[in-house]
């Protein structure tokens, strides 16, 4: 049984919530809860009461480039799912809240900082029996104005992982140990969406992501736990700047949150570009091995 | 040779899927989720052998095949994960649209209808589970088919009395 969020010695506790607090919560009119998923039947098939489905590939990127929805494009998300500047929005999910960091991640890009993921996410409300409903709710339309989108604090491209590799920079691997190796282009069990090279990027530290969460009820490991984890097993320095990647960004999403917020990582940027990038550019450099070889290991 | 011809029941329900808006596509699926049934007791109780196990499915799926006394197929699910609402919907369609058929018929089902059925709502972790559980189906299938090496061997008599089909002696 996972401890209460604010005993866990978190650096910032305040962007978890409980189960518990999302049910008192749910005629809240500042919170919007929204559910993030693989699984695109999932919401359909049963959602807290109240909460919008927001889907990472429809509403999140650009269906044209390579890229996040533009500030248009946010603006036009938040109008839809009734969320103004003030709301409270509360992100859940599938897969231990996998893609309602994501989300999370995406919507610090346009600075909505009143957010907040549920600790637990889907699996842990369902273990705890909790409503579920197929009602889908709608919102009165709101106003959303929107500040440009800030990509540089939070996003890495790949010039800025060049740039870090020659600061011998902290980099964390978050696929799985064979994806890290170079033994296998893709996720256990998951589709090769297309790499032509295996490995990592040099002196990557390897952490899978899902290493940062308990896997009996998907609630994020206490500070002490995920400290041992990145800073004493990988020797990650909290005052360091840090890139997280994975294969689009989106595992890499999880870990930075646990990074920035739960243990304070001061300058954590997310490499959406990741191995479906880093591994298909020509004549760049890429480690093989279970372990970092390169001196930016350190 | 040209491509197998897809039983008929299962061409049109995929031909009604295509006629279909997402959103309506979406309903379909989960209405075909509820009307899962789980392999019932007689054939199958917990904890279920690993040797129907689906591999490469996330929801933790298991298929049994039983031969009828006509000699068709009757297929049975489980789906283990609370949260395989595909997997389940899957699971019914397949069982709607293929038991009581012939095993030669079932053989000629390949794991590119998931893709068809689906479309947006194939998420990328649910893929190549929902494609392995058609593959373990056409598996089961082929197994049961006159001549099928395995089984004659493994076939065995089920609590309900059909004859139960596995495929774990049957590769080469």
């Amino acid at each position: 049984m996972a401890s209460s969020i604010d005993q866990r010695g978190y650096a910032h506790p305040d962007v978890l919530v409980s189960t518990d607090w999302v049910e008192q919560h749910l005629n809240d009119p500042k919170i919007r809860l929204i559910e993030s998923n693989e699984d695109t039947l999932l919401y359909a098939s049963g959602h807290v009461p109240g909460a919008v489905h927001v889907d990472w590939t429809s509403d999140l990127n650009d269906q044209i480039r390579r890229d996040y929805i533009t500030r248009e494009g946010f603006e036009a998300l938040m109008a839809r799912i009734g969320a103004t500047p003030q709301t409270t929005v509360v992100f859940y999910g599938d897969k231990n809240n996998w893609w309602a960091c994501y989300a999370f991640w995406v919507f610090q890009l346009f600075g909505h900082t009143n957010a907040k993921v549920m600790d637990g996410g889907r699996l842990k409300w369902e273990k705890e029996q909790r409503a579920l409903t197929r009602d889908v709710p709608s919102y009165q339309s709101a106003q959303y104005k929107a500040a440009a989108r800030k990509d540089a604090p939070i996003r890495a491209y790949r010039d800025d992982v060049f740039a870090h590799l020659k600061q011998e920079g902290q980099l964390v691997d978050v696929r799985s140990p064979e994806e890290y190796a170079g033994t296998r282009l893709h996720m256990p069990d998951y589709p090769n969406e297309g790499a032509l090279r295996g490995g990592h990027i040099p002196g990557a530290k390897s952490v899978p992501w899902a290493r940062a969460v308990n896997p009996e009820d998907g609630t994020f490991k206490t500070a002490a736990e995920l400290k041992k984890l990145y800073c004493e097993d990988q020797k990650l320095s909290p005052a360091e700047p840090t890139i997280a990647y994975c294969r689009i960004g989106e595992r890499s999403s999880h870990t930075w949150f646990a990074l920035k917020y739960l243990l304070g990582f001061s300058n954590v940027r997310n490499y959406d570009g990741s191995w479906t990038e880093w591994g298909n550019l020509v004549n760049v450099p890429i480690e093989k091995g279970a372990t970092p070889m390169s001196k930016a290991a350190g | 040779m040209g491509v197998p011809q897809l039983p008929d029941k299962l061409e049109r329900l995929i031909e009604t899927f295509e006629m279909f808006d997402p959103a309506d596509r979406t309903s379909m699926l989960l209405s075909y989720a509820d009307q899962f049934k789980e392999v019932p007791p007689a054939i199958a109780t917990r904890p279920f052998p690993t040797s129907h196990q689906v591999p490469q499915c996330e929801s933790d799926a298991y298929v049994w095949a039983t031969r009828q006394p006509d000699g068709t197929l009757q297929l049975y699910f489980a789906v283990e994960n609370p949260s395989g609402v595909s997997a389940k919907a899957l699971a019914a369609i397949l069982d709607k649209t293929l038991s009581g058929l012939p095993a030669a018929q079932i053989a000629a089902v390949g794991c590119d209808i998931v893709e068809r059925i689906f479309r947006q709502n194939i998420s990328m972790g649910k893929g190549m589970g929902l494609m392995a559980m058609v593959n373990a189906v056409q598996a089961l299938a082929k197994a049961a088919m006159p001549g099928a090496r395995g089984a004659q061997r493994e076939g065995r008599e089920s609590t309900a009395g059909d004859r139960e089909i596995t495929t774990s002696e049957t590769s080469d």
